[in-house]
């Protein structure tokens, strides 16, 4: 194989997930590189410090590498949004090997097929008690409902089948694919909210508003009473 | 909208009216001088027919908006409106006390060195002024009873929202629509089976037939590993395959318990949870609902579950407590 890549091109050689070889090998070598300390050589993970991969699939193997949540410098850690540690390549080489071990597929959703007032209906019945109406995150007890606005389509629906970290899974029969699509739609939308002029303080909602209003407003009630309070001295 | 439309059209005439050039009236009554020599004193007895009606014409239209406001309360109607009616009646009485101290009540510049008022015999022409106040205003009566039915209207305004709190809660808490055997249905009303609560989901189930908006309605049903749950002696049967059940409603002040925390893989994180997103109370589903943090003071009811021999999700009896926030006495309930 080495000959081979000699032959054919030196530079892409330097690279393991090159793409001139199977996928899966390149993934596993990759995985052995910097997974298997915590998953274990043979993705049976360890136990108190990471699960097992096996029957995980694509979806979780895509989610958590195109999102930058895996690699984890410590296994205790929340895993956050980050940018991710692996090329594109990469990512596809170590989704295939853990792909090999079983598991559901990458969910394939079309936004455009969902309708956004039905997606909104269901994000606020299901995600925003946690990740708030607009989708700009907040805290759950124990960790950090992250928000929303740099998700892709793929990305929103695979973490709704997972439930990654504390969040809960929603299986098809909670959330059918139609579902599914709608509220990725509305998720997408959350990007570019309607914005109705004035501050809108990042649309985090009316409550936060009304404290920002009454905040500016009691601050200038302050000055003005201060002012006249001045003018009424001989 | 045409009502507030025509409202604010009523404010701008009435502005204008206040704008309008006053006709020649007599002049104001100046007297200069003062009851005791020698210090610069004025008074301005600037009352005129006109300035009366109108300040009484101010007080009866603030009762007026008043009595509105109690009207709309009671029609239910738009709440914009009602903050309308009720900013124009305080306004209006503002307007008119403001306009009676500048028009009617005479008005006097004196100055007066502080040591003198001590002296006893400057107090009484001190009194004779104050007793004289009314001077110069005709209508007495009328202002009065208007200021009067003004100030009466406005206090009945304020007062009269009382009558908006609701029913007496009494026994309605402890009877909720679970009964022995009621079935279990989703959002979209169709029964709820063992497979529709997969490990790992949170999923909101009502009584079959009832009031979803009652609240001891709701509950939330999750799915626990069976030999990780740890539920009281007594309620061993109440989780079939590890599904369990409990109210929505938090126990610390009524808001619906909308966060359900699941760790994926619990060594590295938090336990499960259910928590409310008001002020984080969590509560643990293993134990009974057992409170893990946050300002609860008191476990979550939980329902008993039953599996019917469809597999479907029947109750096997009331709630384990009160449901809904806790208040005094609660736990004798």
């Amino acid at each position: 194989m080495l000959a081979a890549c000699v032959a054919v091109a030196l530079p892409a050689c330097a690279s393991p997930a090159s793409g001139a070889a199977d996928p899966v090998g390149q993934g596993r070598a990759l995985y052995i590189e910097s997974c298997a300390g915590c998953h274990g050589d043979d993705a049976r993970g360890r136990h108190g410090q990471a699960p097992a991969l096996l029957g995980v699939g694509a979806q979780s193997a895509d989610f958590y590498l195109s999102t930058g949540r895996m690699p984890l410098a410590d296994p205790r850690a929340e895993p956050v949004r980050s940018p991710p540690s692996y090329t594109a390549a990469e990512r596809r080489a170590l989704v295939a090997y853990v792909a090999s071990l079983g598991g559901p597929r990458v969910p394939r959703v079309d936004p455009g097929r969902g309708s956004i007032a039905e997606g909104q209906e269901l994000f606020t019945s299901h995600c925003a008690g946690c990740h708030q109406i607009v989708g700009r995150g907040g805290v759950v007890p124990g960790g950090v409902a992250p928000a929303l606005q740099e998700a892709t389509p793929q990305q929103i629906a695979e973490a709704v089948r997972i439930g990654p970290y504390l969040m809960p899974a929603f299986p098809e029969r909670q959330i059918d694919q139609r579902e599914l699509e709608s509220i990725a739609r509305y998720v997408l939308s959350t990007r570019n909210p309607p914005n109705r002029g004035g501050w809108g303080i990042g649309n985090i909602g009316p409550i936060p508003e009304g404290m920002v209003a009454w905040l500016l407003a009691g601050t200038a009630l302050l000055l003005v009473v201060r002012l006249l309070g001045k003018r009424a001295e001989p | 909208m045409s009502r507030v439309g025509r409202a604010l059209l009523l404010v701008l005439l009435f502005w204008r009216g206040l704008r309008a050039p006053r006709p020649p009236g007599p002049e104001p009554a100046v007297e200069e001088g003062g009851p005791e020599e020698g210090r610069p004193f004025r008074r301005e007895v600037g009352a005129q027919r006109r300035d009366e009606l109108l300040v009484a014409g101010l007080l009866l239209a603030s009762a007026a908006a008043s009595a509105a406001f109690i009207a709309l309360l009671f029609a239910d109607a738009d709440p914009r409106l009602l903050g309308l009616s009720l900013a124009l009646a305080v306004g209006l009485l503002g307007a008119a006390l403001g306009l009676a101290s500048r028009r009617l009540v005479p008005r006097e510049e004196a100055i007066e060195q502080r040591p003198r008022l001590a002296h006893p015999e400057a107090l009484p022409p001190v009194r004779a002024r104050l007793g004289s106040v009314g001077q110069g205003v005709s209508r007495r009566g009328l202002l009065g009873a208007a200021g009067v039915a003004a100030g009466t209207a406005l206090a009945a305004a304020v007062a009269v929202p009382v009558t908006a709190l609701g029913p007496a809660v009494g026994e309605s808490i402890a009877q909720t629509p679970w009964r022995r055997g009621r079935r279990l249905v989703g959002e979209n009303g169709k029964p709820l089976r063992a497979g529709d609560i997969p490990a790992g989901s949170f999923v909101t189930a009502f009584p079959e037939g009832a009031d979803k908006r009652e609240l001891g309605s709701a509950v939330v049903v999750v799915r626990e590993d069976p030999e990780r749950l740890a539920l009281p002696p007594e309620r061993q049967d109440w989780a079939p395959l590890g599904i369990v059940a409990y109210s929505k409603i938090c126990t610390h002040a009524g808001c619906a318990l909308a966060m359900y925390r699941q760790p994926l893989y619990e060594p590295t994180s938090d336990q499960p949870g259910i928590a409310c997103p008001c002020h984080y109370s969590v509560f643990d589903p293993r134990t009974g609902g057992t409170v893990l943090a946050g300002p609860a003071a008191r476990s979550l009811p939980q329902l008993p579950l039953r599996l019917g021999p469809g597999g479907e999700l029947r109750a096997g009896g009331g709630f384990s407590g009160p449901i809904g926030p806790s208040w005094w006495g609660v736990r004798k309930t």
